[in-house]
């Protein structure tokens, strides 16, 4: 699903690389969690991902994307098999939260039918059927971000990208987004959401990756955040 | 492509940036409003030209004695200028126009004014009335010709070609053409940079729908056409402001100001077809100005 190969990234005004000679192969359907300290890398990771940047050196593959190669034509379609959740939820404080989920499918131009169908679907996968017509202001932090979710969802992706989606959450509602996030990898779709939270990792016992300072420093299956951190 | 969700993306755009917008189509208004006087002063100057063009006419004045003597140019003096006149391969046509018919002339030019009370038959030179034949779309070699054969020769007092006259004038509404549409640059360089902004303003007040648009995959022209639209709607709506306000002004302004000169048939009126014309010449201007200068400023100064 997604392969680095020794993925180097250097910003002009850095004198060392925000990402050193990176490589991870994570497969399709995994659940894994990004983890390191601020500057460690991370947000460098999933921007690559997303085409945001593009590395100094190394190839970056997202199914069968040279995400690296790719002609700018075609970002639009790597972007389409990717979704995206934000600490911040990122939501459009002028549509409702029907509008806003239903917007990730307007803006790719898929048809009036489509879109309402599976609108209702997705936001009742997220448990937030009968809050269509609600604002986001309406809502709690939590039921914002599974507006966000469900906006990420949507178009089926097949790798969800999550940067610190319960770092504005409390400790419960924490725990009933990474439920969700759960749910959706359970349909088939990879999760890689980079956290700084320990109690989260944890719990979860899923497979980590570490970053400091650009470098992959583990990578294993079943893990915690990690002694003494 | 959806171009309900294109139009409502326009309609929120427009409606949040209100101010700017008004801004907008008033700066581009006014600019378009310059180019169409601009246009409308070429129309004219190019009407009047082609007017004169059947009109002028070289004028040989003749001298107080002959013109005294001779009534209908039978005197050895003035027929013989007629002769030489009429064999020339340059001239279409003679006229001659004794003392009171000049006279005549003269009162209807200056009815109602004091210069016509003064003067007199015997004040004013009989002429020969020139017309020459055009040679590659122009009377200049018959001008001088006529000048040539005519100037210092026995009963002539001057010669007076007429296009010397209304040169001065074409000048003038030259000069007025040019300032026009020096304004009419300096104005739409000004509603340039304010599309510009405007763009860069809407961009930024919607950076998180754009952000998310990119994100969820959009492409980059679905991204940038609600922009792109809104620019060219507002040019639009700018360009139909300049035609109702060049509308008003040939109303309330040209119409009084050339009332008489048009009537007289010294210039060719300004009709409401002309003004019309040229208000839709402006809309396509006005959308094509927008929309460039939309698609080069989210090109070069915003990411979408």
């Amino acid at each position: 699903m997604i392969r680095l190969e020794r993925v180097t990234k250097m910003y002009k005004t850095s004198t060392r690389p925000a990402l050193d000679r990176v490589s991870v192969e994570v497969d399709k359907g995994e659940f894994v969690f990004l983890i390191g300290p601020s500057g460690s890398g991370k947000s460098t990771f999933l921007r690559l991902l997303l085409r945001e940047d593009v590395p100094t050196r190394g190839n970056i593959f997202v199914t069968d994307l040279n995400v690296a190669k790719i002609p700018r034509r075609k970002v639009p379609r790597l972007r389409q098999r990717i979704g995206c959740v934000f600490q911040d939820f990122r939501l459009l404080s002028n549509k409702t939260v029907g509008e806003n989920v239903a917007f990730a499918l307007e803006v790719i131009g898929k048809s009036p039918t489509t879109v309402r169908k599976v609108v209702p679907e997705v936001l009742e996968l997220v448990g937030l059927d009968g809050k269509a017509d609600r604002m986001p202001h309406e809502l709690s932090g939590g039921e914002q971000q599974r507006v966000a979710i469900a906006r990420a969802f949507v178009n089926r992706p097949l790798l969800l990208l999550a940067d610190e989606p319960t770092g504005n959450l409390d400790p419960d509602t924490s725990q009933d987004i990474m439920l969700l996030l759960e749910r959706i990898n359970r349909t088939g779709t990879t999760v890689l959401m980079a956290t700084h939270d320990h109690s989260i990792v944890d719990s979860m016992r899923r497979r980590v990756v570490e970053l400091d300072l650009g470098r992959v420093v583990r990578d294993e299956a079943h893990a915690v955040y990690g002694v003494g951190r | 492509m959806r171009t309900d969700f294109v139009l409502r993306e326009v309609t929120t755009g427009l409606r949040r940036n209100v101010t700017m917008t008004a801004a907008m189509v008033l700066t581009t208004a006014i600019s378009l409003l310059m180019v169409g006087t601009g246009l409308l002063a070429v129309k004219t100057i190019d009407a009047t030209e082609s007017l004169y063009s059947d009109r002028l006419e070289v004028r040989v004045a003749l001298t107080q004695d002959v013109s005294v003597a001779d009534s209908d140019c039978s005197q050895p003096i003035c027929s013989g200028l007629l002769a030489v006149l009429e064999n020339s391969p340059l001239v279409a046509g003679v006229e001659y126009e004794n003392q009171e018919q000049a006279y005549q002339r003269f009162q209807e030019l200056f009815a109602g004014q004091s210069v016509a009370d003064l003067a007199r038959p015997q004040s004013l030179p009989a002429t020969l009335r020139v017309k020459l034949v055009e040679q590659n779309g122009s009377t200049e070699a018959g001008a001088s010709a006529v000048k040539q054969a005519m100037e210092g020769q026995v009963g002539v007092r001057t010669v007076i070609d007429q296009r010397d006259v209304v040169a001065k004038l074409f000048d003038f509404l030259g000069g007025v053409r040019n300032v026009t549409f020096a304004l009419a640059l300096v104005q739409a360089i000004a509603a340039l940079l304010l599309i510009s902004n405007t763009v860069q303003v809407s961009a930024y007040t919607r950076r998180t729908e754009v952000g998310v648009m990119r994100l969820v995959g959009a492409t980059r022209w679905y991204t940038q056409l609600p922009f792109l639209v809104e620019a060219v709607l507002t040019g639009v709506a700018g360009a139909v402001l300049a035609g109702v306000g060049l509308v008003v002004g040939k109303v309330a302004f040209i119409d009084s100001l050339l009332a008489g000169i048009a009537q007289n048939g010294v210039i060719p009126p300004v009709t409401l077809v002309d003004v019309l014309a040229v208000s839709a010449y402006l809309v396509p201007i006005g959308a094509v100005i927008a929309g460039v200068t939309g698609y080069v400023t989210l090109r070069l100064y915003v990411k979408v």
